[in-house]
């Protein structure tokens, strides 16, 4: 069991590593269901009758819990956390890289990766020049609250910081996991379909930003800006959209613009 | 597959529930869950067997009530339930609204023995 936050939940081959550090970093092991250390009340029930309790709790609740922990710690820091998520292959490491390269030197900036598997991301981010830290999820399909509880402890962001945490590249599963962020972004490439938001209603419904990346291959796709905007707002009316090319530049003034004033305002 | 954490987030709040009142096993689980939750019914059904396996909820019987999505239109006020997150509101076409229910995700009760 993790002393630190009671977790008992199953996180086999769950690896939180650093560049250039061999991928046994913080390794949580959680047996499933076994050597709990529960303490007893004394109850003495009769074992024979069946007993109905009454629970009415929320499924995600330790995650939710959890979440708010880190919320609270990233905030008594004035650390602003952006939590993004998107399909695999729509540009969110090259997003990351290029931010990091065009904002202020005076700017700290942290990178928790999350993948499956692979130091690939996080490496990628340490050449463009930020301090990253990778949490290989083995099997699982997103980030959790505890997962970046843990990164979080491993790389001690400075007061002040910005905080990218990039999720596993999937536009389903992470949407329901609160992980403490500030603020969720959702990006989508328009090499993907422009009815995306209204298959994946959920990340859209949770993120305050919809970036529009590759835009500088918009003369090549059938991908229609504006169609998949008003899709978008469909889920959420409350949405604001960025269109910008991560690695031509193109619009990217406006992302660094909203990173600004969003930090600001938090 | 986030439905199998979900399962696994069941498993584990139950077995603490059930060490917490020194019982011995889950004979029924009710659990609620909203029709706009997040959760596809078939994942979370054949993410069940194998995440309850050798745990109190291996043999329990379990209990859904799924809970409409019933949504209050911003604009008109007019309530109606939502089949889809990107319905419209029926009467007006607006789509604000404040979600009454159906995001439900909730343990409600279980039977100890």
């Amino acid at each position: 069991m993790c002393a630190t936050c009671g977790c008992s939940q199953p996180e086999e081959a769950v690896t939180i590593s650093r560049p250039g550090e061999h991928n046994h970093g913080h390794e949580h092991h959680h047996e499933h269901g076994s050597s709990h250390h529960h303490h007893h009340h004394g109850q003495s029930h009769d074992h024979l009758h069946s007993k109905e309790v009454l629970l009415e709790v929320d499924i995600l609740q330790k995650n939710n819990l959890l979440a708010q922990r880190n919320r609270g710690w990233l905030e008594a820091k004035s650390i602003f956390a952006i939590n993004i998520v998107s399909s695999p292959g729509s540009g969110k490491t090259s997003l990351l890289e290029s931010t990091i390269k065009r904002l202020n030197d005076g700017q700290i900036v942290y990178v928790i990766e999350g993948d499956q598997q692979t130091m690939n991301d996080a490496n990628r981010i340490a050449a463009a020049g930020a301090e990253a830290i990778q949490v290989n999820t083995g099997k699982g399909c997103h980030l959790d609250s505890h997962m970046v509880h843990h990164a979080l402890d491993d790389l001690k962001p400075k007061e002040d910081s910005l905080l990218f945490i990039e999720n596993v590249g999937n536009l389903v599963c992470p949407s329901m996991f609160d992980l403490g962020e500030s603020a969720r972004v959702v990006v989508i490439s328009v090499t993907e379909g422009d009815d995306k938001p209204l298959k994946y209603p959920d990340m859209f419904a949770t993120s305050q930003l919809c970036i529009i990346n590759k835009i500088d291959l918009l003369p090549y796709v059938d991908f229609n800006v504006e169609k998949a905007k008003e899709n978008a707002l469909r889920i959420n009316p409350k949405l604001e959209f960025i269109e910008l090319s991560a690695t031509k530049g193109e619009g990217f003034d406006d992302w660094l613009n909203w990173l600004e004033t969003n930090k600001n305002q938090s | 597959m986030h439905e199998l954490s979900i399962v696994l987030s069941i498993v584990d709040q139950v077995q603490d529930e059930v060490f917490k009142l020194d019982a011995k096993t889950v004979k029924r689980i009710e659990l609620e869950i909203g029709n706009l939750a997040g959760v596809e019914w078939q994942s979370f059904d054949f993410a069940w067997q194998p995440a309850t396996k050798n745990t109190v909820l291996e043999h329990a019987e379990r209990i859904v009530n799924r809970v409409p999505a019933i949504a209050l239109c911003s604009d008109c006020e007019h309530e109606f339930e939502k089949e889809e997150a990107y319905d419209p509101c029926p009467k007006c076409g607006n789509y604000l609204h404040h979600l009454k229910s159906g995001k439900e995700l909730k343990i409600k009760s279980i039977l100890i023995e």
